[in-house]
């Protein structure tokens, strides 16, 4: 399958415009304004912008923790992100929910929960909602090999085989759950062989190719839309920087150097911007031009957000519940 | 008003309804007419549950529904209560309506990550932004040497999460009304219903209406002493009446109904009429509906109280199984009649 040039464009601009995101994180958070904790996912930015590139209005994507990149690849307005993360009024969530828990329902993202594994079933669910009503939506679990040690990923990849339903299980493995390496979790560290049991296509592609990424998507929604059932995409890639923060595991002696030096000559980014520059489908003119774009975006957006009003305190409890009446308080 | 009343007996009901010109359903058909008039009002509403298509029909409560509806919106389940869970707010945030089903309160524990981390704060977490439409029913056990998984009344470990509603209907007509509201609610509700509750009968109209949460009912007038009476204990308390009666005390009965939201108003206005209190519940002693509403009378009235409040709930044990043992563990009419003697001046 060759990608039209269009959508080989927005591959590269989705990666650059979350590596970017990110990097400026890692600028600003020393200022210790940025009062949430965030899980960056630098180093993995292809696996976001190749799935996401598959889905159409009224699928639904539900993340993790680590979610930055899904909600930009699917079209999240970076001020809405950065403002929450700031605990702004205009952040996406109202600063109710920080780095953890951003919300765009209007864009398919009903809202994102950090309990590792948490949000797999729910992406069934939402499968098993367009199957009952007969649409060609499909819903996207996006997790780590963390979640793979959870028990409710047999239990919702069992399930939506059982019922063929319209999902992707996309596995994003980076070989650490915190600081701990898969190898020391699980008995078969290959992820894709223990889910294959279930009964359903697992495929297991380079994460840090966006191209790869994209055809592996591709495949399976196209399986999920025609009514063919769940898949199973696991992707290999590899997390730059700590669990949590902005600094880097290495530093902090959690993983060998070297592991890391070699991922790093295998950036994603750099991956794609080099393919495309040898199939002449950009210049270097047009790389930098996206790069000065994209941080104009990024600035003007960090800006705002900074300068964005705080949540009322009196406001509180705005948003427990949809109905208030009076005994709600 | 018929709707309010409890009849602690079937012949009491049954002596009553045809002479009124009532329509008397019991609790369990109360909440099987309400989900079929729901499956069929709302096509996003849908039953799911392990076991909910089988022979037994949940004690009775989806008992037929599937073979109306079939077996896609009276979905069965793998026994995978955590996992289950999401999977019904996972439908609930795509827009649909689920109705949860657990045979036992007990297995609320198992989805305890699904309800407490993700339904509940779902609205909240997402700034207001979306709403988790999820009704989970589950059933308190008794008797049979159900034991100390199968007889659990768990719904107070839910009291303190924030963004759920939890209803303890004790009547047919609460039953319909309350599930009503709840599934037509745009947040997560926990249904709450006592096995022991499933015969009572009672009077419930034809169609759909709605009970709102929060608004405690009345369920017996009287001057010396207020019962609080959540659930199962209302029934208990209606025998405890009768007999405190013939002893020349009046007791007021309130049922809460629901015990999140609380309404204290109804609670206040009762203590403040008999100035004293005793909390029945069908629940361990410890932290439960009985706890927090001692501490919000002693909070917003506590000189409205002529005689110390008194609890009557299971003991902190775990349920056992002997029918002996059973018998000295639950609380019944005599120990409400009990408790209010002793208060009594």
């Amino acid at each position: 399958m060759s990608l039209a040039e269009e959508k080989v464009r927005g591959l590269l601009e989705t990666m650059v415009l979350v590596r970017r995101f990110e990097e400026k994180i890692v600028e600003v958070y020393g200022a210790q304004d940025m009062k949430s904790p965030v899980h960056l996912c630098i180093g993995q930015e292809a696996v976001a912008a190749g799935v996401c590139a598959n889905l159409k209005p009224g699928d639904l994507q539900f993340s993790t923790h680590r979610n930055h990149g899904h909600c930009l690849a699917r079209g999240a307005d970076p001020a809405a992100l950065y403002a929450e993360f700031y605990g702004r009024e205009t952040g996406c969530c109202h600063g109710r929910g920080g780095s953890m828990h951003p919300s765009f329902p209007e864009l398919g993202i009903p809202g994102t929960t950090a309990i590792v594994g948490g949000t797999i079933p729910l992406a069934v669910g939402a499968g098993l909602a367009f199957s009952m009503r007969g649409q060609d939506n499909l819903a996207v679990a996006f997790f780590g090999d963390g979640a793979s040690d959870q028990g409710i990923l047999a239990e919702s990849v069992s399930f939506a085989v059982l019922h063929r339903l319209p999902v992707l299980f996309v596995c994003e493995n980076n070989g650490y759950a915190v600081a701990s390496p898969l190898s020391a979790r699980q008995p078969d560290p290959d992820v894709s062989a223990r889910m294959a049991g279930f009964g359903l296509p697992t495929v297991v592609e380079d994460g840090n190719n966006a191209a790869a990424v994209y055809v592996a998507a591709a495949e399976a929604a196209a399986r999920a839309r025609a009514g063919e059932g769940p898949t199973f995409l696991e992707f290999k890639t590899y997390r730059w920087q700590g669990h949590v923060g902005p600094e880097c595991d290495v530093e902090r002696g959690c993983r060998p150097a070297e592991e890391l030096a070699a991922w790093k000559k295998r950036c994603p980014v750099a991956l794609f911007t080099r393919a495309l520059l040898e199939k002449g489908v950009v210049d270097e003119a047009y790389v930098k031009d996206l790069y000065e774009k994209t941080d104009q975006r990024l600035d003007k957006a960090l800006a705002e957000a900074r300068k964005s009003p705080f949540p009322d305190p009196a406001d509180i409890g705005r948003g427990v519940f949809a109905e208030t009446g009076k005994a709600d308080s | 008003m018929p709707w309010t009343h409890i009849y602690a007996d079937k012949e009491d009901w049954e002596g009553l309804a045809p002479e009124k010109g009532l329509r008397s359903l019991s609790y369990v058909q109360a909440l099987n007419e309400t989900q079929e008039l729901l499956l069929e009002s709302d096509p996003a509403v849908f039953v799911l549950g392990e076991g909910v298509d089988d022979p037994g029909g949940v004690f009775g409560s989806t008992l037929g529904l599937a073979g109306k509806f079939g077996k896609k919106r009276v979905l069965d389940l793998p026994i995978a209560e955590n996992g289950m869970t999401g999977v019904a707010l996972g439908a609930a945030l795509a827009g649909m309506r689920p109705i949860f089903v657990h045979m036992r309160t007990d297995f609320l524990l198992m989805c305890a990550d699904q309800i407490a981390n993700h339904a509940a704060k779902w609205r909240y977490m997402s700034g207001g932004n979306q709403g988790a439409p999820l009704v989970i029913r589950a059933i308190i056990g008794r008797g049979w040497g159900s034991a100390a998984q199968h007889s659990q009344a768990l719904q107070s470990m839910f009291l303190p999460v924030p963004g759920l509603r939890i209803f303890t209907p004790a009547t047919p007509y609460d039953a319909k009304g309350l599930l009503v509201w709840a599934v037509k609610s745009k947040d997560p509700v926990l249904f709450i219903e006592h096995r022991w509750l499933y015969g009572s009968v009672g009077y419930v109209p034809e169609g759909l209406y709605t009970v709102e949460p929060g608004q405690a009912v009345v369920r017996r007038q009287g001057t010396d002493a207020t019962v609080v009476a959540v659930s199962h204990m209302n029934i208990e308390a209606a025998r405890a009446a009768r007999a405190l009666s013939a002893r020349g005390i009046s007791i007021e009965i309130v049922d809460p109904r629901t015990i999140a939201p609380l309404d204290m108003e109804t609670i206040l206005k009762s203590v403040e009429k008999t100035g004293r209190l005793v909390i029945c519940d069908c629940a361990c002693r410890t932290g439960g509906a009985a706890s927090e509403i001692a501490a919000r009378v002693a909070e917003a009235g506590p000189s409205l109280l002529r005689a110390p409040v008194a609890r009557v709930t299971f003991p902190d044990i775990p349920t056992p199984a002997s029918p002996v043992l059973e018998e000295a563990y639950y609380p019944g009419a005599k120990d409400i009649a009990r408790a209010v003697a002793e208060i009594m001046p």
